[in-house]
Formats: C-alpha cells, sequence, structure tokens
C-alpha cells in the first residue's frame, strides 16, 4: 500500500475546509427514524380525523393552498400569492407554476377546484367539513388562478385551508389515497408495514428538493411508553416528538445523546362539566368546582410540572392571552361553603375519564380535590369509543377530562346544547360570530379577549392547562418542529449536524 | 374414527357460530359510534350520516348479522371501517408475525419445560429438584410485561445486543429472528414455567410403576429410561397442557406484542375494539376461536397418537 503524496493530502483537507458545508452536508446523515405513539388508521386526511394521519401526511406528501409556519401564521404553499377582495368575500389564488404530483401528473387549478369540490358535495365524509362551510363557489379563472367566493367573512378561511382536511388531492390518484397517497410535497409515500413503520423518501421531483436534507424519514408507531424510552435507550429511534410519559424524562435530559423539549400545543386541557345537568346548570357550583381545584397541585401530579395552566379556553402562548388564572384562586374553605350554599354538599359527582394518561392522572388529583372540598366525587375511567358514544355524543357524564387539541377552537361554546358542554348563550354565540368574521387581527384578539374573560366568569368549565408537546431528540438533529400550533409536523426542514 | 370427525367438525362449526353471534352482539352493545371514531369529534353530523350509510350501519341489526354471515361463508369479511382496506388483508399481513411468536413460544416452553422437568423428576428430593421447582415458582408470580421489560433494559438498551422490539418481517430472516428472541422468551418463561411442574409430577408418577421398576433392574441405563421409557408414558398431561397453553400463548401475544411494538393480530384486536371497528374485532374472534379449536382437536388426535390403547377404543 501507497502513502498518499503529502501535497496531495494537503490539498485535500484544504479542499475539504474550504468547502466545510458541504462536506457536513455531504457527509451527514440523510435518514431520520421518528417515533410516534398512535399509529394512523389510512393516509387520506380528507376522510379521517385522527391525528397521526395529518402529522405524516399533511405537507410532508400532501399540501394545501396555504401553510401554516411553527408560530402560526399562514404562509403560501401551493398558492404562492392570493388577494382578497374589499369585501373579504371573493379570495383570489395565484398557483405555483411547473408543480407535479408524485405519479407525474400535473399540478393546476383544476386540481383545487376538485379538491375543494369534493370535501365539500353532499355525500363528503370530509372530517372536519365545518371549514368548507362558508365556500359559496370555486372557480377556476385560468390553469395557475383559482378564485373562492364566501357566503359571509370568515377570518380563519387562510389558516383553516392549510390543514390536512382540505389537502389539494388529484382525481387521478385520490381513489388510492387511503393506501398509497399521492402528493405534490417533498416527500413521497414508500411503504407501510402496519403496526409497526411506515416509510417516505424525499420527492426528487419536489421544487424546493435542493433545500431537503432528508433522504428518507421512518415512522415508528409505539404505543406503549415503556417501550418507547427503551427504543430511545437503545438508539431506535432519533426523535419522538410527542412523548407520552413525561415522569421518564429526567433519563433523557440527564443523558448527552438527547436533548429534551418542552413545546407548545394547542391542547387546552378541561375539566368540562355537563351546563345542561343539574348540578351543573348552577353558576355557583361551576365556580364551586372552579375554587376546589388547585392547577399547582394538579400540574405537578399529572404532567410532573411540565405544563403552563390556564385560567380560561385560550393558550398563553397566543396573542390574545389573557391571565385569568387568580380569578378563582384555589380555596377549598369558600368551596365548600359554596357547595353548601347550593345545597349540593355531599353529593355525588363522577368524572368519566377518557383513557389518555394525562387526564388519567389529573382525575385522581381533581377527585381528591373535590372530596376535600366535601363532594363525593368518583372517578370513572372509560375507553376511548365509549367515551366518544356516552359521553361526547350521548352527553350522558357529570364531568370529563379532556384536551381541546384544534386551534382557534373557542367557537366549540357556540356549537349550542348539541354539543357535549350542554351549553348556549346567545350572548356568546353573537361574540363568536364576531371574531370568526373579524379580519383586523388587533380587534379580532380584543374580541378573544372578551371570549376568554366571559367564559372564566361563567366558569362554564374548570380550565387545567395547556397540554405541552414533550419532545425527545437525538442532540445532533436540527430543524424540526418543538410545538404543534397545528397537526401537521413537516419535516423538510430537518437535517443533521455532526 | 369417522364419527370421531363428524363430531368435531360439527362442533367446530356451531362453536364458530356461536362465537360470532357472541361478538356481534357485544360489539353492538357496546356504547360506541364507529364513524365518530373516525371522524372524529369536530365532524358535522350529515359527514357521520353518509359514512354510517356507505359502512352499512343504518341496516337493522339482524340483517347485518345475516349478511355478515353469508358473506363470511363466502370467506369475504368485508372491508376494515378504519383502515377501509379488506379485514383478510390486515389479518394476513400480521398472522405470520403472530403465528411465528406463537409457535416459537410454544417450541421453547416445551423443550425448557421437559428438561427441566425431567430433571427435576430425576433428582427427586434432592438440591436439582429444589432448584427447578424454585426456578418455577419465579417464573409463574413474574408478570410477562415487568419480565419483558426487564429483558429489553438489558439485552437491548445496556448490553445492545438484540433490538428492543419491531419486527422487519420474513425477508430479512437474520433479522426477524433476531427480532423474536426476547419476546419469545418472555413469553415461553411463564408458560414453562406451568408446564415443568406437570412434567415433573407426571414423571414422578410414571417412575413409580412396576415397569420402570423392571427396566432399571434390567440394568438400562438411567438416561435410557428416563427419556425413552418414562418420558413418553408421562406425556399424556402434558399435551392436555400444552394444547390448553397453546390457546393462552396467542391470546398472551397481546401483552408482548404491546410491550415489544411487534405488528401482530393482539394489537390489531386492540387497535380494532379501541376504533369500534365491527368487522375487523368479529374476524380476528373468530380467528382466534378458530385457533383454540384447533388446538384441542389436535391434541385429541395427539392422545390418539401416542396412546395405543385410545387408537383401539376410537375403532
Amino acid at each position: 500500500m501507497r502513502l498518499i503524496d503529502k501535497p496531495l493530502a494537503l490539498t485535500a483537507s484544504i479542499m475539504i475546509a474550504a468547502t466545510g458545508l458541504m462536506a457536513t452536508t455531504a457527509l451527514a446523515k440523510s435518514t431520520l427514524v421518528y417515533g410516534m405513539q398512535q399509529e394512523p388508521t389510512t393516509l387520506d386526511p380528507t376522510s379521517d380525523a385522527t391525528a397521526s394521519i395529518d402529522a405524516i401526511v399533511s405537507h410532508n406528501i400532501l399540501e394545501s393552498l396555504t401553510t401554516v409556519n411553527e408560530s402560526g401564521e399562514v404562509r403560501p404553499d401551493l398558492a404562492e400569492s392570493w388577494t382578497i377582495s374589499d369585501d373579504g368575500l371573493t379570495y383570489r389564488f395565484n398557483l405555483l407554476h411547473g408543480v407535479k404530483y408524485h405519479d407525474g401528473t400535473d399540478f393546476d387549478a383544476n386540481d383545487v377546484k376538485f379538491a375543494f369540490d369534493r370535501a365539500m358535495a353532499k355525500d363528503s365524509v370530509n372530517p372536519t367539513k365545518g371549514i368548507f362551510k362558508p365556500v359559496e363557489s370555486v372557480t377556476v379563472i385560468d390553469p395557475y388562478t383559482v378564485e373562492i367566493v364566501l357566503k359571509n367573512k370568515d377570518a380563519f378561511f387562510l389558516f383553516n385551508v392549510a390543514q390536512g382536511d382540505a389537502s389539494i388531492v388529484a382525481p387521478e390518484s385520490v381513489e388510492n389515497n387511503k393506501t398509497n397517497p399521492i402528493g405534490t410535497g417533498p416527500f413521497r409515500f414508500d411503504s407501510w408495514t402496519r403496526g409497526d413503520r411506515l416509510k417516505l423518501t424525499k420527492s426528487p421531483d419536489f421544487r424546493d428538493a435542493d433545500k431537503v436534507a432528508l433522504e428518507s424519514v421512518e415512522y415508528r408507531f409505539i404505543a406503549e411508553p415503556a417501550a418507547a424510552s427503551a427504543a430511545l435507550m437503545a438508539g431506535e429511534l432519533d426523535a419522538f416528538p410527542g412523548f407520552p410519559a413525561p415522569e421518564m424524562l429526567p433519563q433523557f435530559e440527564a443523558d448527552p445523546r438527547f436533548k429534551v423539549i418542552v413545546g407548545s400545543t394547542e391542547g387546552e386541557v378541561i375539566l368540562a362539566m355537563n351546563n345542561a345537568k343539574p348540578p351543573f346548570d348552577n353558576l355557583k357550583v361551576r365556580q364551586a368546582v372552579s375554587y376546589a381545584i388547585n392547577r399547582a397541585e394538579i400540574i405537578d401530579g399529572a404532567m410532573y410540572g411540565r405544563a403552563t395552566p390556564i385560567g380560561s379556553f385560550y393558550p398563553p402562548h397566543g396573542t390574545a392571552y389573557i391571565d385569568l388564572l387568580d380569578y378563582y384562586k384555589h380555596d377549598t374553605a369558600k368551596a365548600k361553603a359554596m357547595f353548601e350554599e347550593a345545597g349540593v354538599a355531599g353529593s355525588t359527582m363522577t368524572i368519566r375519564v377518557p383513557p389518555f394518561p394525562y387526564a388519567m392522572r389529573s382525575a385522581e388529583i381533581i377527585q381528591a380535590e373535590l372530596v376535600a372540598a366535601g363532594i363525593d366525587a368518583k372517578v370513572e375511567n372509560v375507553e376511548w369509543g365509549f367515551w366518544l358514544g356516552e359521553v361526547y355524543k350521548k352527553q350522558a357524564y357529570d364531568m370529563t377530562i379532556i384536551a381541546h387539541t384544534s386551534p382557534n377552537d373557542m367557537g366549540n361554546f357556540a356549537r349550542g346544547k348539541s354539543y357535549f358542554y350542554g351549553f348556549e348563550d346567545p350572548a356568546f354565540t353573537d361574540l363568536w360570530e364576531k371574531i370568526s368574521t373579524e379580519t383586523d387581527m388587533a380587534k379580532r384578539d380584543e374580541l378573544l379577549k372578551q371570549g376568554q374573560q366571559y367564559l372564566t366568569e361563567n366558569a362554564i368549565h374548570a380550565f387545567l392547562f395547556q397540554l405541552p408537546q414533550l419532545g425527545v431528540y437525538d442532540t445532533r438533529l436540527q430543524g424540526y418542529w418543538t410545538s404543534s400550533p397545528v397537526l401537521f409536523q413537516p419535516l423538510a426542514g430537518v437535517f443533521w449536524t455532526e | 374414527m369417522g364419527y370421531f370427525l363428524f363430531r368435531r367438525t360439527s362442533g367446530f362449526i356451531l362453536t364458530l357460530l356461536s362465537v360470532s353471534l357472541v361478538v356481534f352482539l357485544v360489539m353492538n352493545i357496546l356504547p360506541g359510534d364507529p364513524t365518530l371514531s373516525i371522524l372524529g369529534i369536530e365532524s358535522t353530523e350529515d359527514a357521520r350520516a353518509v359514512l354510517r350509510a356507505r359502512l352499512g350501519l343504518d341496516a337493522p341489526l339482524a340483517e347485518r348479522y345475516v349478511t355478515w354471515v353469508f358473506h363470511a361463508l363466502q370467506g369475504d369479511f368485508g372491508d376494515s371501517y378504519t383502515h377501509g382496506v379488506p379485514v383478510i388483508s390486515l389479518i394476513v399481513e400480521r398472522l405470520p408475525m403472530t403465528l411465528s411468536l406463537a409457535l416459537s413460544g410454544m417450541a421453547l416452553t416445551v423443550l425448557l419445560a421437559l428438561v427441566l422437568g425431567i430433571t427435576a423428576a430425576s433428582y427427586h428430593k434432592r438440591p436439582g429438584d429444589w432448584g427447578v421447582m424454585l426456578l418455577s415458582q419465579l417464573g409463574i408470580a413474574v408478570p410477562a410485561f415487568w419480565l419483558s421489560m426487564l429483558l429489553v433494559l438489558l439485552f437491548a438498551v445496556k448490553l445492545r445486543w438484540l433490538p428492543p422490539g419491531g419486527f422487519p418481517g420474513w425477508d430479512d430472516p437474520r433479522a426477524a429472528v433476531r427480532a423474536l428472541i426476547l419476546p419469545t422468551v418472555a413469553l415461553a418463561v411463564v408458560q414453562s414455567a406451568v408446564l415443568a411442574r406437570v412434567t415433573r409430577s407426571s414423571a414422578l408418577e410414571v417412575m413409580r410403576l412396576d415397569f420402570v421398576r423392571t427396566a432399571r433392574a434390567s440394568g438400562f441405563s438411567r438416561r435410557r429410561i428416563l427419556w425413552g421409557h418414562v418420558l413418553p408414558n408421562a406425556l399424556i398431561p402434558i399435551i392436555t397442557i400444552v394444547g390448553l397453553q397453546f390457546a393462552g400463548l396467542v391470546t398472551g401475544t397481546i401483552v408482548i406484542e404491546n410491550v415489544f411494538y411487534l405488528p401482530g393480530l393482539g394489537r390489531l384486536l386492540f387497535q380494532s375494539i379501541s376504533n369500534r371497528d365491527f368487522l375487523t374485532v368479529q374476524a380476528l374472534v373468530m380467528m382466534f376461536a378458530a385457533i383454540v379449536v384447533t388446538a384441542n382437536f389436535l391434541v385429541d388426535i395427539a392422545y390418539v397418537l401416542i396412546d395405543p390403547r385410545l387408537k383401539a377404543r376410537s375403532r
């Protein structure tokens, strides 16, 4: 074997130094193994509400007219720009040129019309049909211009069309999207071993393909928290953004291989009370419940301290947030007196709890707090299908604990008595009507503040904490979202450093 | 033998029919709505109504059951509500995983149990016997879930010899075998603890019989007596337990599949119940029932093969 000539070796090292950035990107790892607790049921976000479908498919495989960045701001996507008429009803979208689907077909305005018409159709099973409710018509002006006319102003329209429910799909491939989604995004679907793993590979035709560092992404589905922890520790996974067990985080924080990041989500965790059912139709009783609960204790016990308390139904990182945490400052004696005054002291209240760790753990603490305030509180753990059928659909419950993970969801309180809150107040419905049609951000924030104030004053529910996004990541990994303003988790910007 | 087969087959069909009726009723009485599970809590009532009609859930209960049985008899178990693909394909995808695990678990169970049980019997009331009894007591007491976690922590996290979970499929046999080692051990330890005790007591009983004393008096070697004479005659109770355990093993994989995140039938069943995916649950439960009934049938056949006296009787 011959030694390399010294000058040559020197030149080589200079070259490497000179092209340092290039060299590292060329040498760095280009695959990502991504742990996820919930496995998708299908791969079509336009016909199934399962959150992991959006997390994997939306804006990785399928794209929408607009997108949302990690701060929750609307950004152009398949529509490179748009204009809105003065009356706020007509949106004209200018589409990107030369975009191709993964099967080689071209994207144009007809696809947009097809996708919207399909989602709005009478026989559509779109899980969030409400997004399309304000849409009057979708018209193709020319191959790269589409005009959407609304029936009424909708402040959230551009935000909503970024979601997976409004994915732009092609008539040629939509039939098979449940098992083989064909989109225009940075990654194409590769393979799926149900129950185990799902693989995406980089799309060479993507318009910004040179900016996408990952060649392939493998999702691994691990439901059991202890197994997820072992898989990370054994080096099987590079990232686990929705890590299910806060109590296991310290071991990752102590390990230099990992970074633990607590990000935010749009999930407000509430102790919902059935406003239609006595005694919860009585404001005094609901207020007493609000006094009885101690958020600090709940967050410490249920979330190991890793959550931000909320005093109303709005995320603390939002621009319109107001601090109402002390409106019902924890006071067991006062709660007890109020329960007695309302004549419910000693009565039985049952918390029906869905099978989520945050809910089950919170329930036990809340039970103890209510007992301390003189209520015979009971906890009933139910499985998810039961919760949907009994609590949500039939409103057969006293209290329950649930996270509302959709953005801009204060409108839940305007859904009328048939919604599981059992709550209706024309005053609030009017307020929400104003919020959802106010396109001026500053004015809308003012109204949202009024909304928070209203919900807290009337103690519709007891508001607990904002659900955190607990993530464990390889320290060398960068460019991922640590917060979840929306359901999707785009990976186009993720890259490895060495 | 002909009558025996006829009785068995009709029993098989009757069992499956009654299982299907029970499962169907239970799934439909359970509170819950598949369309709500699929479309989520933001969905509108009319979208759910469209989906309900599309899935055929708007037909009366009795009609749905009869249709289901009729199609099932033709081998068509319908499309999964949640996955939108034929139920059969969901099961076929995962069957190799669960069967591999159940069979390898069974093989290791029998191997461990026979060796330990016979050893214990031959060292009756001596340290070897006590050691095996202590081990089997531990094996029975330890929950499979906890043992699995310990195995993962030691062999996957600490020593890095084996993967902590997942199943890459049989395309890569080496990786597949590696992935199956820890789950197999976790499954087999508990089961073989029970079986070892049965083997020991059954062997002890046979060892007291006259023919063993005769064999010993004839100067046969200890090993030949144990494995050639005692074991074959002690097999009937062992086979009975093995048959029962195989059924337990198939269902026991549900826990193991969760801990080792294996893409097997147990996990599918778990997810399908939670999603109110009636058709998938029905087909899976039918299949588990069929496996259990078949295992019992095979045990009966095995009796006849092992014990010539039974063959004479069944003729």
